[in-house]
Parts: structure tokens; C-alpha cells; sequence
């Protein structure tokens, strides 16, 4: 089986975290968001099939970065993310404003105060 | 510098299965940007894991791709069975490749007549939807189903396939291996074809590593990864290299494509020669209760399956990465530059799956 190692990080060192991939060679593989039981984030890379996650947990309040700095083609995840789970993500290089999908329900996999 | 002009190309256009929409900012006749929209098919699959349980999912993964069914299906069942540490039959394995293989075949050959039917070759289209037909009948005689099999379950596989069957789809790939190579031969020596495909459309090793291209359109530009090299299913047990062109151009996505349909047809050969007796599934009690990443190759790309368990029979949450998601990005890269005329092809190149990207 796969060997994944996931790494627990504050959203504060996101940038910072991403960066040291990035220099290393890893590619973005994907953008994973959780609503249950909080809001939970993982960036997940790869270099040579060793896959590792960046895993963090978010506040309601929390904003993040985006990291399309370093890896433009974030933007689809980004977006996606912030449109379905409604997470606060500043300076996505390319922002669809909440438009990606053509959904007419607002955060509809965002964990709603009833369901918790 | 000509006047700048914006064209929106879909979301219906003739070369588009489904719909996706770009508006291509344009001088004269070349592309400078082109800005995609998609969202028309958004379904909601994920968020359906809340009303479905854990085994019942497995029908929804199954319908995320009509093209890929078969291998969502496995790549949920995957991942279930590794948060449910649960070892599945080495037979199970091996049908499971097999049938993966066969879904990748029938992909590219219907990619190929998309392809073709794109640049006007319309005999060229319905031979190789001829080709594809035959893998279509092998699923039916062997599945029931001829486009979601529903074959795939937690803990290993519905149905078996026996030995003459085996025999016989070995029969059909021998025969189609070789009505195969007569189509490969326009597609890659034509020079109608050749004229539509070569040098259109380059991305380099790096900006593909860069974009976080995935599949053929990665391994066309160099970059050497493929999944199957995790020795997921059997394929731990199967001798092959990732089939790798370095001009990154939309000729070179297309003989990506055609050698792994050959790639495909002897990775079917040697399950079939290595394939043990036993069972075909094994019994899975409990829930589950964990997490994991699961990847595995479909004929786009790497696929990235996710599911967090909570110990009940519903889960948190299911998430799926498909590889046409992944391959926007650089498909965008590869239209900055081209020839108005040149889009459509180019779409096609990164064989765009919409519904499994918008799931």
C-alpha cells in the first residue's frame, strides 16, 4: 500500500509550508475539504509518488491565502472550496467570484449550525 | 498587434460531448488567453454521501463517469477497503485489472474517433468506434452491463469471469490488436492528420510538471508518472514501463493514447495467463472508521480518491480528484498562442471529461 503522511499545520503556516514543497519539486495533487465535524483542510503533494498532505483546521472566521503564488493552478480547488464549503480564501490568481459551479443554493456542503 | 476580440467557444459546440465554456481572447487569429467557465453539471455526488451508506455509494462512484465508470467504482472500493484494512482475493485483483484495462481501451478508441470526427475524418471515426464496439460486447458477455458494469464492490468483485471467457476476450484482443494498428497508421503517418496534430498544441516537461498535468497529457510531454506504478490491484505483479513521448504536442498526446491501448491489450494477456483460482470476494462486516488517499491511473489520469469515516455506515465525507480537473489548467497553457482554427483540437487533446469533473 501507498505510503501517505499527513502533516498537522496552522493555517498561518500555509504559505510558508507550501513554499518549502514547491522548492523541493512537489506537485500540487489535490485541495481537500471536510465540514465534519469542523472545517478541516488538506493540500495534498507529490514528488516520485511519495505523497504527503498538509493538514489544517479552520475557525469560522478563519481566512486563509491561496497558494496560486506558488502553484497557479490552485485556482480550480480554491474555487471550488470556497464556493461550496464558503472558506474565506484571499488573492486566488484567477477568482470566479463564487461562480465556478451554476448552483443556486450558497455553501451547500458547508456544515450548517442545525446539522451540528 | 491586431484589435483585440473576445469569442465565446461553448458550452455547445460540435466537438463538445459536454459541456464546457471558454472565452478565448483573441488578436486577429491567434489566442492569447483563453478564460474557462465550467459548473453547467454540477451534480452534487460528493455531498450525496450523506444520504447514501457506505456500501451504497459505491453505485453513485460508479456514475460519477459514464466512461470511466469502472474504475471509480474501484477507486472507492480502494479506499474503503484500506481504511477497513480489508485484504481482498488475489483473483479479485486480477479481475479488477483486467477490467480496468478494458475501460482504458475502450476509452482511447473513443477518444481517437472524437478525435478524428473533429478534423473531418469521419471513416476514420466509425472505425474506431467499430474497435471500440468489441470491448463494449466483452463487458456485456462478462458484466451484463455494457457502460456501468456494477461489478466492483467493497471487498472484491461481483462476478467472475471463466476460463473460456478468458479465452475468448484473448481471442477478441488479438484480433482487434491488429485492426487496431491499421488505424494507428493514419493516425500517425497521415499527413492530413499529421498536419491537424503536429506541432499544435506544445507544452514543454516543465510547464506539465507545473500545471499539475496528469496522464497522457503529462506522459506526452516527458513527464514519466503513472499510477499503475504503485502496484495497486495487480499490477504489482505485471511488467510494464509508462508509455513516454517528449514533443508534448498534440501529435504526441495521440500516439500516447494509441500505445497504451497496446500497452493495455498486453497487460489484459498477461493477467490472463497469471490470473490464480479462488475467491472473488471476501466478507466485510463493520464500518468503517479512519481515513485515506487512494490514487490510481484511469485512461485521463491520476485519479484521487479521498473518504473520512466516522465509524457509522454513513461518512463524512467522500471527495474525488479526477484528472480532466487536474488537466484544465494546462490545456489553458497549450491554447495561449494557437491558431483560432487549432481550439477545437486542442480541447479534445486533453480528452476533457466534464462530468467527472464537475461530479
Amino acid at each position: 500500500m501507498e505510503q501517505q503522511s499527513i502533516i498537522e499545520i496552522s493555517p498561518n503556516d500555509l504559505l510558508a509550508e507550501t513554499s518549502k514543497l514547491k522548492n523541493e519539486g512537489y506537485r500540487l495533487v489535490a485541495i481537500t475539504c471536510t465540514s465534519k465535524p469542523s472545517t478541516e483542510l488538506s493540500y495534498s503533494f507529490d514528488k516520485e509518488y511519495e505523497f504527503i498532505s498538509l493538514r489544517m483546521q479552520l475557525k469560522d472566521d478563519d481566512k486563509i491565502e491561496s497558494i496560486s503564488s506558488f502553484y497557479p493552478y490552485s485556482f480550480l480547488y480554491e474555487n471550488e472550496i470556497k464556493e461550496l464549503f464558503g472558506v474565506i480564501i484571499n488573492n486566488i490568481s484567477l477568482d470566479f467570484n463564487n461562480h465556478l459551479y451554476k448552483i443556486s443554493e450558497q455553501t451547500p456542503f458547508k456544515q450548517k449550525k442545525e446539522e451540528v | 498587434m491586431g484589435n483585440k476580440t473576445v469569442i465565446p467557444f461553448g458550452p455547445q459546440h460540435p466537438v463538445l460531448p459536454e459541456p464546457i465554456h471558454l472565452d478565448l481572447v483573441l488578436e486577429d487569429e491567434t489566442v492569447i488567453e483563453a478564460i474557462p467557465s465550467i459548473g453547467y453539471i454540477h451534480r452534487g455526488l460528493e455531498r450525496l454521501i450523506e444520504k447514501k451508506d457506505f456500501q451504497q455509494y459505491t453505485f453513485v462512484a460508479e456514475r460519477i463517469c459514464g466512461i470511466c465508470s469502472f474504475m471509480h467504482g474501484m477507486g472507492y472500493c480502494m479506499t474503503i477497503e484500506s481504511i477497513m484494512n480489508a485484504q481482498i482475493p488475489e483473483r479479485a485483483k486480477y479481475l479488477r485489472t483486467i477490467w480496468a484495462e478494458l475501460s482504458r481501451i475502450h476509452s482511447h478508441l473513443l477518444w481517437m474517433g472524437l478525435l478524428a470526427d473533429a478534423f473531418g475524418f469521419e471513416s476514420l471515426f466509425m472505425h474506431s468506434w467499430r474497435l471500440r464496439e468489441q470491448i463494449l460486447d466483452i463487458f456485456e458477455q462478462t458484466t451484463g452491463g455494457r457502460v456501468i458494469f456494477s461489478v466492483c464492490d467493497i471487498g472484491g468483485v461481483k462476478k467472475d469471469i471463466d476460463s473460456e471467457m478468458l479465452k475468448k476476450i484473448e481471442e477478441v484482443l488479438t484480433k482487434l490488436e491488429e485492426e487496431a494498428k491499421e488505424i494507428s497508421k493514419v493516425f500517425l503517418n497521415d499527413s492530413s492528420v499529421k498536419h491537424r496534430t503536429k506541432g499544435i498544441g506544445v507544452l514543454s516537461k516543465i510547464e506539465a510538471y507545473d500545471l499539475g498535468a496528469v496522464g497522457p497529457m503529462a506522459r506526452a510531454s516527458g513527464v514519466p508518472f503513472d499510477m499503475r506504478k504503485l502496484g495497486y490491484a495487480a499490477y504489482e505483479n505485471l511488467k510494464f514501463e509508462p508509455i513516454i513521448e517528449t514533443d508534448g504536442d498534440s501529435y504526441a498526446r495521440t500516439s500516447v493514447r494509441i500505445k497504451e491501448i497496446f500497452q493495455s491489450i498486453d497487460l489484459i494477456r498477461q493477467c490472463i495467463h497469471l490470473i490464480p483460482d479462488g475467491e472473488i470476494k471476501v466478507k466485510i462486516t463493520g464500518n468503517p472508521n479512519g481515513e485515506h488517499f487512494t490514487r490510481l491511473e484511469q485512461p485521463r489520469g491520476e485519479v484521487v480518491y479521498y473518504a473520512k469515516a466516522n465509524g457509522t455506515k454513513f461518512l463524512d465525507r467522500v471527495r474525488v480528484r479526477t484528472p480532466t480537473f487536474a488537466n484544465i489548467p494546462a490545456m489553458l497553457q497549450t491554447l495561449k498562442g494557437c491558431d483560432f482554427s487549432d481550439v477545437p483540437i486542442l480541447i479534445l487533446t486533453i480528452d476533457p471529461c466534464i462530468s467527472c469533473t464537475e461530479r
